[in-house]
């Protein structure tokens, strides 16, 4: 079983090498890239099953015992965030085909395109997979190298100017994580997280606060939390669809997915809890408040993107089994969700020819299933009740008030008015872009959408409603992983079963 | 060993003070040339940082040196590691900057588009104005029964919007 752990990470890279080999047949790279997607998929749900039921699944790289050496890790968190991220990226790699996305021509010289999402995934599950800090950095690293190729994709003037943010912003918060990296080193003599657990324990209160804080201070950026949140809706927007909704729904929740991972194993008892509680509210309230005046529907997803954030931050916060069980599943459901959101943007802008709210009008008329497609994802992300949002929103609120206090009922409330205004902007799209009067930035002869395309994004629209169905035991798999992550053991014990050296 | 208890040189100790901090002046710059010099500098002090985080000592060799006297080999390891990957992003960051000259014949980092917005729309002292998704009279051929005709100032041909 444990041979399978490496698998998420080994076979979307050869599968790089592989498409980029047969870079001049088309038709072979589609097939290799979606073969491998699917074997990682399989693979993840394998793995989630078996995390499941009997506990974390280890592999010791190359032979070499744990603190020497690298430990992949699949615990119940990291194999849900594998599923998820595997089923997604894979849609999203079929809408692209549909797209015709990624084929040489005036887009890029060589087919580059199905190459890069590939070790853009790798990327995503090493970080999920890594037991090491260091494998965690090489993790993020190997995303932000495939994301910054893939947002100027191109070299459109737009895509250099808002790539080149992205870039810059990007490197710097790898350089805090290296710096905090190299700090956490030089205070613990180790880098492998279930030995961490440990160490950081022993080490003085004010050391320990500020080797925190610095990790927080990386991952905050990657994760698009508030105050370091303005360089997200700047530099998504003015990539291709796909690479806008793969970037939307994974690469800011693998810094939601570090932060969670490093505020229960390595600093347990939520110090910063206060602290993280008003970021937590404040992104909530100023992403959907920049969300209210956007015009643009890219735009617009961007900052709902950002303000969601906040809701997971706020469950991790919480650092209660209720609080983190409700994050984890907003971090499934938002995944899915934000994905879809920009898919359908992405089809709006093939079938009028924009996505500026000023230019279209009366879609609902002109494509129906467009309509249905928006309506049912808009109205799952501001959270109406039979949708998966809801049941999310409802777990978080649910345990605020168990905490109890002054903070959480803020955060609560808070949390209740950003539901309300995503339900706000959602309609206010909904009325501008599909309800009014029919009106289409193209004078172009209406073009069937490709079925592919569709089809792919009717796919995600399904899995976010599967998500609702499947509430009950995906609830239970979260509150066991909330369980996991707070008690620790069992994530250590997999690692090291002879006891920590 | 003794110089691990008494610690990193000073001198090390303020090369990666003096790296990070010219690092960071020429990140707050708007060419993206200097951005790109400013990025190179910090790696490297950042590089000798986690360096400093690991035991002085002879070469980590089996059977040059007691073990005890080596140098600890796993900073070493990870700064390898983390030379090339800043390598790697440092060429890209010169391809976008070499890229972004060419189209544009700067390689500055311009304003976000909101500041610009903004600006924009200061010059010309007019509000901000959002499309609400009202439809202009007549709009809507499909409605059957229009509501009363408005009244409308001769020269408000467009109608509220």
């Amino acid at each position: 079983m444990s041979r399978l752990v490496a698998l998420p990470v080994v076979v979307p890279l050869l599968g790089a090498a592989l498409t980029l080999l047969v870079a001049s047949w088309p038709r072979v790279q589609r097939a290799v890239s979606v073969t491998c997607l699917a074997a990682t998929l399989v693979v993840a749900l394998v793995l989630l099953a078996h995390a499941y039921r009997e506990g974390p699944v280890v592999v010791q790289i190359g032979g070499w015992r744990a603190p020497v050496g690298i430990v992949l890790i699949a615990d119940q968190l990291a194999a849900l965030m594998l599923v998820v991220s595997a089923a997604v990226t894979l849609c999203v790699l079929l809408y692209s085909i549909g797209q015709g996305q990624g084929e040489a021509g005036e887009e890029a010289p060589v087919a580059i395109f199905h190459p890069t999402y590939l070790v853009l995934t790798a990327g995503v599950t090493n970080a999920f997979l890594a037991g090491d800090l260091f494998n965690l950095f090489v993790g993020f690293e190997i995303l932000l190298a495939a994301s910054f190729v893939l947002i100027t994709l191109g070299g459109t003037e737009t895509r250099i100017r808002t790539g080149s943010t992205y870039v810059v912003v990007s490197i710097l918060s790898s350089m805090t994580f290296l710096i905090a990296l190299g700090l956490v080193y030089a205070a613990t003599g180790t880098l492998n997280m279930a030995q961490l657990a440990f160490r950081l324990d022993a080490l003085p209160d004010g050391v320990r606060l500020s080797l925190q804080l610095l990790l927080l201070l990386a991952f905050g950026v990657k994760a698009a939390v508030f105050p370091l949140s303005a360089w997200l809706p700047d530099s998504y927007p003015t990539a291709p669809a796909p690479v806008t909704a793969v970037f939307a729904g994974l690469l800011t929740k693998v810094g939601v997915y570090a932060i969670i991972r490093t505020e229960t194993l390595l600093f347990p008892g939520g110090r910063v809890a206060a602290l993280l509680m008003l970021v937590a509210g404040a992104t909530m309230l100023v992403g959907i408040l920049g969300a209210v005046a956007q015009s643009d529907m890219k735009r617009l997803f961007s900052f709902t993107l950002v303000s969601h954030i906040g809701f997971m931050i706020f469950g991790v916060a919480l650092s209660t089994v209720a609080g983190l069980s409700g994050a984890i599943f907003y971090v499934v459901h938002h995944i899915t969700i934000q994905t879809t959101l920009f898919l359908v943007a992405g089809l709006v802008e093939v079938r009028a020819g924009s996505t500026d709210l000023r230019r279209i009008g009366g879609l609902s008329r002109v494509a129906p299933l467009l309509a249905v497609l928006f309506f049912v994802s808009a109205m799952n992300l501001a959270g109406i009740p039979p949708f998966s949002g809801f049941l999310g929103k409802l777990g978080l609120f649910q345990a605020g008030v168990a905490t109890g206090g002054s903070l959480p009922g803020a955060l609560v409330a808070a949390g209740a008015v950003t539901s309300l205004l995503t339900l706000y902007v959602a309609s206010r799209v909904w009325n501008i872009a599909f309800w009014r009067a029919p009106r289409l930035a193209t004078t172009e002869p209406a073009v069937r959408l490709p079925t592919l395309m569709t089809g792919a994004t009717v796919a995600l629209v399904a899995l976010g409603l599967t998500l609702t169905v499947v509430a009950g035991p995906l609830f239970d798999v979260t509150a066991d992983a909330a369980t996991d992550l707070l008690a620790r053991t069992p994530y250590v014990r997999a690692v090291f079963p002879e006891g920590v050296p | 060993m003794t110089s691990a208890d008494v610690g990193p040189p000073l001198a090390l100790v303020l090369a990666v003070g003096v790296l990070v901090a010219c690092g960071v002046t020429l990140l707050l710059e708007r060419s993206l040339t200097r951005i790109l010099l400013g990025v190179i500098l910090l790696g490297n002090g950042v590089n000798l940082l986690i360096l400093l985080g690991g035991r002085p000592g002879a070469a980590p060799v089996v059977g040059t040196a007691p073990t005890a006297a080596m140098s600890d080999a796993l900073p070493q390891a990870m700064v390898l590691t983390a030379i090339v990957i800043t390598f790697g992003l440092t060429a890209f960051l010169l391809a976008v900057s070499y890229r972004s000259w060419y189209l544009t014949g700067d390689d500055e980092v311009p304003d976000d588009i909101e500041d610009r917005q903004i600006v924009r729309q200061a010059e010309r002292n007019e509000v901000a104005t959002a499309d609400l998704g009202g439809e202009g009279p007549d709009g809507d051929p499909e409605q059957v029964d229009p509501g009363p005709a408005r009244r409308r100032r001769a020269g408000d041909a467009d109608g509220p919007r």
